[in-house]
């Protein structure tokens, strides 16, 4: 689901888990029942949270973690996979995009009291656009993990041959800049990598346009508006110019590498890239990489406001330890750890202000980005519809369809993906008359909401 | 037709097939001997310049193989032993019992060949969830406990058996059980072998069901594993063909050494059939 | 005589499970085909509907669908006879009295067979690589244009076929050089006496006779090629531009990736209505065959 994400440790990590595991290897518990909480977290942030987890586990010498890797591709289906199987974990690790889907099958557990209670989790601390990606119907589901974003990585110094001492700030400018580095490289190397497999490029044009991608609740496909057809219009033309090859991440095998090497100037991730470029790029580029917001239709522009929160699942008998983790996994300090470990942006202002970022000129780039963070629109299909757009955005950028047809077709498939959810709101807004949901959240509520009763009890 | 020349010309074809055959399993092998990222330069080596173990033991220090090849093992050996024992059982009474219906029972079974076993897999996936066996070995090793492939094969072998020898037992105050136990299961020894190693390399190289039951990775076959494991890891090319080097490697030698009883077991199955 | 609740006793173990764990789903994937059981009925059994034939209705509406459809055609109308092919080929040169080692050759031509899939498949991603494959590597020290075999939309699918003809014609080589040995030596003899050239004795002797066994071939190739679903996971993952999804892979994607399980029913029934079509019609345009 991501660019190049989680396929290699990183740096520094491998030495530091050696050093990290053996104290935890070697504490024992008292020999009482332990409980033991199951936490599934994906690639790189499951490697660096079993550094943290001994940790916990000596301040909480009643609770044992196991954590299970989730690989960043199969989480989603993985996910769903185990609640319709009911083979939920205790607590896992979600993509902020997903919780909508989630809560609305009631897998999750509402937290919003744990917070209210939590002299840790303070909600004014963390950046508001990622907070609320949480908040489903007006219930909170997650706390944020960490933050993502996509900006523009680049190469300084092919970009000032080209002729341009700056990133571009608009599309149009962007254009002109895709246009004479391709001009300038000729043949066999490129301006941009969009990887066909990954739909978040072109979300990520389509959030920077005004209107929503869904209309009317989340009822009906929105991209016929003139502002996604004006993404699908940009998105098609890197590709119909030859600025981007038409190529899918399997088939770039090393990503450093190639931007090393100048296969491409332009390409567009998230936070994790600014600790791997450091370690990956040869010495002599080391200051010829440079990050920056992603350029919008008129001035820098809007991003998916990524990122992964942590959530309790419904089924799991040990909510309050699932907290406690949860707590811990929040602290400025251990998140600041996290940082260092892994790479990923803290979602608190304490820990972003407490750590190296502070000082990081391209890490900077980011902060600027996420103030500008969108989040993509809460509906539980929304996985779904997203796919779909990679895949409607692959046909584009073959040139098979237009983007007209490729809007056209995209509005026909979300509104086919959409059809269950409009019979269940239709269904449970007619006994409340005709007001109806006017927000995005769909909520079934899990059944038997007592979890903070059986909370209490233990 | 000259001799001698169509003599080289079918040795030189056959030679040029098996090289074609072989080879991709022979890259295999060599790629996971490489070093990381050496499959990346320009030629692609064929042999590796400097063979190392690394791809090995960073499969089972970091990607958990050694558990994935317990499971594998544990899924393919419980499966071989349950559906042995129920499909010897059945085959042998649809050969040698006599009950009402026999036939009928049979040619239904055999009719049932013709559904894809995927039809089933949806409602069994939910049947398995409020069985709560999803994510289990049960779960994996369930639907395949017996197979119609299986108990016709075992009866096509068991028809061959003389019936006197049977009523011979039985006039001498043999319980069923001890006739089967004592005289039949010794008879049918070489269809027994034969299915075994069939069962075996089914079982092991199954991919869809687990895929779909499995949900964690503590109880991930290998196939599953290694799938999931190329998705993530693309880039890593030696890494993934030791992988491949692990999944294959124990199917194959078992095949080698077992040959003969599952060629016969492929003839048999095929041409009565 | 033994009593005859005997038989049962045997029976019992293995008819439970192929009822428990077979009859009864398929069953229920009929009914189920007539829902729409989704996540939500998944969550919440008051969202699940019943809708009678909408999901084949929609199935017939559904591009995706018509293109899985001809993608699966493709993979067995293509693969079936170029496996039957190399098949055939190299039972012929096997059972040639002039081959030599014919044990090594047979064993080696037939362990792609018992490989594991998926781990052959992962070889297939690497070697048909477009920019660091051994393929195209070879393609272009031949001086022939290299071809972006997993990226192309055109070239993935043939692909795939490839990887199938070459895992699974020794199968099919190994029946039918047991076919080939049970043709009479007189035959031959025979027709060498009236001085039948080789490809006369080929085509007027060796063909007839494997007549049967080329039918069970035929069958049992079909219905595995209509069953596709591994090699697209591992080796194209539905791609490029979708084109090599199969009905198979469909029907995993919709039920176990987005839980329409009701749809992905629909598909799964589709494809079993489908190949039981074929096979009676290939049975009896055989059987025609026969008659003339």
């Amino acid at each position: 689901m991501k660019i190049f994400r989680g396929r290699r440790l990183p740096i520094g990590m491998t030495v530091l888990m050696g050093i990290a595991l053996l104290p935890g290897g070697c504490w024992k518990g008292t020999g009482e029942s332990r409980k033991t909480l199951t936490f599934w977290a994906m690639g790189a942030e499951s490697e660096a949270v079993r550094l943290l987890i001994p940790t916990f586990e000596r301040e909480h010498p009643g609770i044992r973690v196991s954590v299970e890797t989730l690989p960043w591709k199969g989480a989603h289906q993985k996910l769903l996979t185990a609640f319709a199987g009911g083979s939920t974990p205790d607590l896992c690790q979600l993509g902020n995009t997903w919780i909508s889907e989630f809560a609305a099958v009631g897998a999750l557990t509402p937290l919003g009291q744990m917070v209210k209670a939590s002299s840790i989790v303070e909600q004014s601390d963390y950046f508001p656009g990622i907070w609320d990606t949480n908040v489903i119907g007006g219930a909170l589901y997650g706390v944020p993990w960490y933050v993502d974003t996509r900006l523009l990585f680049y190469r300084k110094d092919l970009l000032e041959k080209a002729g341009f001492d700056h990133p571009p700030r608009t599309r149009a400018e962007w254009a002109r800049q895709m246009a004479a580095i391709k001009a300038m490289a000729g043949p066999g190397r490129y301006a941009v990598l969009l990887p066909l497999n990954e739909f978040e490029p072109l979300v990520s044009f389509g959030l920077q346009q005004s209107g929503s991608m869904l209309r009317e609740g989340g009822r009906y496909g929105n991209f016929e508006s003139p502002g996604f057809k004006r993404a699908l219009h940009f998105y098609g033309s890197i590709f119909r110019n030859g600025w981007a090859p038409l190529l899918t991440d399997a088939d770039i095998s090393n990503l450093w590498a190639e931007f090393a090497k100048g296969y491409f100037t332009f390409f567009l991730s998230g936070p994790w890239n600014l600790s791997e470029l450091k370690a990956n790029m040869p010495a002599n580029l080391r200051n010829a990489w440079a990050s920056a917001p992603l350029p919008g239709p008129n001035g820098p522009g809007a991003s998916i406001a990524g990122g992964s929160s942590l959530v309790i699942f419904g089924a799991s008998h040990h909510k309050k330890a699932a907290w406690q983790l949860i707590e811990f996994l929040s602290e400025p300090k251990v998140q600041s750890r996290f940082y260092q470990l892994v790479g990923d942006l803290p979602p608190r202002r304490t820990a972003w202000e407490n750590s190296s970022l502070a000082g990081d000129p391209n890490a900077s780039a980011f902060r600027v980005q996420l103030e500008r963070a969108k989040p993509t629109p809460k509906v539980p299909e929304w996985q779904h519809i997203a796919t779909e757009i990679g895949l409607i955005g692959e046909r584009l950028a073959h040139g098979e369809l237009t983007a007209n047809q490729a809007a056209r077709e995209l509005d026909q498939r979300a509104d086919a993906i959409l059809a269950k959810r409009r019979w269940i709101l239709d269904k449970k807004s007619q006994p409340l008359g005709k007001s109806g949901p006017a927000g995005h959240g769909l909520h079934v509520p899990p059944k038997g909401l007592t979890f903070c009763r059986s909370l209490d009890a233990g | 037709m000259n001799a001698p020349f169509a003599k080289i010309g079918i040795n030189v074809l056959l030679t040029v097939a098996a090289a074609l055959t072989l080879m991709p399993l022979f890259w295999m092998v060599s790629v996971s001997f490489m070093p990381s990222g050496a499959t990346l330069s320009f030629p692609p080596p064929f042999l590796p310049s400097h063979p190392t173990l690394a791809n090995y033991s960073r499969l089972f220090v970091y990607a958990g193989m050694g558990r994935y090849l317990l499971n594998s093992v544990l899924v393919a050996s419980g499966i071989t032993f349950f559906s042995l024992v129920f499909n010897v059982m059945a085959g042998y009474a649809f050969a040698k019992l006599r009950f009402a219906g026999r036939e009928r029972i049979f040619q239904a079974l055999l009719g049932a060949l013709v559904i894809p076993s995927q039809v089933a897999m949806i409602p069994l996936f939910i049947m398995l969830k409020w069985m709560g066996l999803v994510n289990t070995y049960a779960g994996v090793m369930a639907p395949t406990l017996a197979s119609v492939f299986g108990i016709f094969l075992v009866r096509q072998y068991a028809r061959t058996l003389p019936d006197e020898l049977l009523e011979a037992a039985r006039i001498d105050g043999a319980g069923e059980l001890r006739i089967f136990a004592q005289i039949v299961l010794p008879l049918l020894k070489p269809i027994i072998v034969t299915l075994t190693i069939f069962t075996f390399l089914a079982s092991w190289n199954d991919f869809m069901w687990p895929l779909i039951v499995l949900t964690g990775q503590d109880h991930y076959t290998l196939p599953v594993a290694l799938a999931l494991l190329t998705r993530e890891h693309v880039q890593d090319t030696e890494m993934m063909m030791a992988g491949s080097v692990i999944t294959v490697l124990p199917v194959l030698l078992l095949f080698l050494a077992l040959q003969r009883y599952y060629i016969q077991g492929l003839l048999a199955g095929s041409m009565k059939g | 005589m033994n009593k005859w609740y005997t038989a049962w006793l045997f029976l019992a173990p293995a008819l439970i499970v192929l009822c428990v764990f077979f009859l009864v789903p398929v069953l229920a994937a009929f009914g189920l085909s007539l829902t729409d059981f989704d996540l939500y009925a998944l969550a919440d059994f008051h969202n699940l509907r019943f809708i009678a034939l909408d999901n084949y209705l929609s199935l017939l509406r559904r591009p995706l669908f018509w293109s899985a459809l001809r993608h699966t055609l493709y993979f067995v109308v293509a693969g079936m006879p170029l496996t039957i092919f190399a098949s055939l080929g190299a039972a012929l040169l096997l059972n040639s009295k002039l081959a030599r080692c014919k044990s090594f050759f047979r064993t080696a031509l037939f362990a792609p067979v018992v490989t594991t899939l998926v781990a052959v498949a992962v070889i297939w991603r690497y070697l048909f690589n477009a920019r660091f494959g051994l393929v195209n590597y070879v393609l272009v020290s031949m001086g022939i244009h290299p071809v972006n075999w997993l990226g192309d939309p055109r070239w993935a699918m043939p692909t795939i076929i490839l990887f199938a003809v070459w895992k699974n014609f020794g199968y099919n080589m190994i029946i039918f050089f047991a076919g080939l040995q049970s043709i009479p030596e007189e035959l031959y003899e025979a027709a060498r006496i009236d001085g039948a050239s080789a490809l006369a004795q080929f085509r007027h002797i060796t063909l007839p006779m494997l007549r049967p066994t080329m039918l069970l071939v035929g069958i049992l190739t079909m219905a595995g090629y209509f069953q596709l679903f591994a090699e697209p996971y591992v080796i194209t993952e539905g791609g490029p531009l979708q084109s090599t999804v199969s009905v198979l892979y469909l029907m995993y994607s919709d039920a176990f990736k987005w839980w329409n399980l009701g749809v992905a029913s629909a598909e799964a029934f589709v494809l079993f209505l489908l190949m039981f079509a074929v096979t009676v019609g290939f049975l009896r345009l055989m059987r025609r065959g026969e008659r003339v």
